[in-house]
């Protein structure tokens, strides 16, 4: 006869309003097959434990399988809003280990494609954020002006979500003069169109009932959770990897970094919505500036990387990603090693579940922007 | 004092949502902004990446591809299986077996780059869709060209 199934928890408390509540592996607020386990009391949750995995695919293994052509592909699949900086770190981490050159022109269109990927990234977290708060129109308003980007997106990479458009040593192909004046049309209509999301909801009294003092994360948490991106700038830290170790020529271009002091939902909010408004400058300095040129350097064909270890970083829409290789030589690495910003990020969430109610946990958990197969990749 | 602070935060609040129903009034008249498929689609761009393509020579009519197998070496997912052939009397080898594994393909291109001769593109067949998977794990991409064998 079958053993039964144990289950995988023990209640630390007993009681009439005790009980374990599975959010997850299938539930809309959390954003992909992750499962919390949560201890209730009554309506307020006593411990809450992330259980991770699901989408396990063995990433690192697979890229020391490969060579560095064809890791390429696998890396975007990871975190698939903010594909092409993952596709960046990649290309940016062989360039460094081979010592290839880039034309500055690739670099300029690299820098215009990632931030428009960020931007359509935090689009999305927007209208996902507020569905999760239960408020529909605005996911309907944010995917209107993301369907735009997508469509810019698309015409010059072939694909409207997980890109692969880097190469090492620049872009396969140039992009022409027209498709860049799309691009500043379309962020002149976005920017007709930004105030709309603010009266839509960040004025709006449920929201900042919903948002404010809720997942508060102190700057000392923040930092010591490894915490990064508009997560740890939304606790007060002002750190960007753009900002602080440039790369790409993101050092030509001037941009702020968004800080709010408050560290709760509604701070992480306002630093996402001021970091589209900076990223919309960005782009429009590095369509100003564009140089004229190749926009590949010459790359041996089949690419044998000299024997060393790199890392490089890179701020995703998510936070730092970083990207570490060790080669022996040869035409695959030895090992590879994905410090992926989401798995930092959700290894707070247990700390700030507790004592909260339910509603204010899926609150928090849309804050902190999960793309679950980077967690689990 | 007390109660003059929450009137005043009742009456705020009002006015807040009031502008949020006026962002979402205007979108009343506006005409739909999706796209009314199957009756009609949307524009697809010159580099969109469908499943991959043989080309024909123009002169013969028969496959560019010379079979030296470097898309499959390249491919990640091991999805291109090629076998080639000379044909009587001529130099060159030529492609007489090129299957896709399309279940397995992510249209990362890879194959189409390193292609020496140019023989692969990309189609822009995007409506694929049957009940069994027996029609995409192995596409004879050699079906729709010429042949000397």
């Amino acid at each position: 006869m079958n053993k039964p199934i144990q289950p995988t928890y023990t209640l630390d408390k007993v009681g009439e309003e005790n009980f374990a509540l599975n959010l997850g592996p299938q539930h809309p607020g959390t954003h992909g097959v992750l499962r919390v386990i949560l201890h209730m009391d009554g309506e307020y949750i006593l411990k809450a434990d992330p259980v991770l995995g699901y989408g396990h695919r063995m990433q690192e293994k697979i890229a020391e399988n490969m060579t560095y052509p064809q890791t390429l592909p696998y890396v975007s699949r990871m975190d698939y809003l903010g594909a092409l900086s993952y596709n960046l770190a990649w290309v940016l981490a062989v360039e460094k280990l081979c010592q290839f050159e880039v034309p500055e022109r690739a670099e300029a269109i690299r820098v215009i494609t990632t931030e428009l990927n960020r931007i359509s990234s935090h689009l999305l977290w927007w209208g996902a954020f507020l569905l999760d708060l239960g408020g529909f129109t605005p996911f309907l308003q944010a995917l209107t002006d993301r369907e735009r980007i997508l469509d810019i997106l698309e015409e010059i990479t072939g694909s409207r979500l997980t890109y692969c458009y880097f190469r090492f040593g620049g872009l396969p192909s140039d992009v022409d003069e027209e498709w860049l004046t799309k691009i500043l049309d379309f962020i002149k209509k976005f920017r007709t169109r930004l105030p709309r999301y603010h009266d839509l909801v960040t004025g709006n009294v449920i929201f900042q009932h919903r948002s404010k003092d809720v997942g508060v994360i102190l700057p000392f948490d923040a930092a010591g959770y490894g915490l990064s991106g508009p997560i740890l700038r939304g606790s007060g830290i002002g750190f960007d990897v753009r900002k602080h170790e440039p790369y790409s020529g993101y050092d030509r271009y001037d941009f702020e970094i968004p800080v709010d002091q408050n560290g709760d939902c509604l701070g992480r909010y306002n630093v996402r919505m001021a970091e589209i408004e900076q990223s919309l400058r960005i782009i429009e300095q590095a369509i100003g500036s564009i140089p004229e040129g190749p926009v590949r350097s010459k790359v041996p064909k089949l690419i044998k990387a000299p024997e060393g270890e790199v890392a490089v970083a890179v701020e995703t829409p998510r936070g730092q990603l970083v990207i570490y290789i060790v080669s022996e030589g040869g035409k695959k690495p030895y090992r590879v090693k994905y410090r992926v910003p989401s798995f930092a990020n959700l290894s707070i969430f247990a700390k700030m579940a507790k004592g909260q109610l339910l509603a204010d946990a899926l609150a928090i958990l849309g804050s902190l922007d999960m793309v679950i197969p980077e967690v689990d990749r | 004092m007390m109660e003059c602070c929450y009137i005043k935060e009742v009456v705020k609040g009002f006015f807040s949502l009031c502008t949020g129903m006026r962002v979402t009034m205007g979108n009343v008249l506006t005409r739909p902004t999706t796209v009314q498929w199957p009756r009609e689609s949307a524009p697809l761009p010159d580099r969109f990446r469908g499943h991959i393509m043989l080309l024909a020579d123009d002169a013969t009519g028969y496959p560019k591809c010379i079979a030296c197998t470097s898309c499959a070496r390249n491919c990640p997912s091991q999805c291109i299986t090629v076998t080639g052939k000379k044909p009587e009397g001529a130099k060159k080898k030529m492609a007489d077996r090129f299957e896709l594994d399309f279940t397995k393909c992510s249209l990362c291109g890879l194959c189409v780059e390193i292609c020496p001769v140019g023989a692969l593109d990309f189609s822009r067949d995007y409506a694929l869709a049957s009940y069994s998977r027996n029609d995409f794990n192995s596409m004879d991409l050699l079906q729709e060209l010429g042949s000397p064998f």
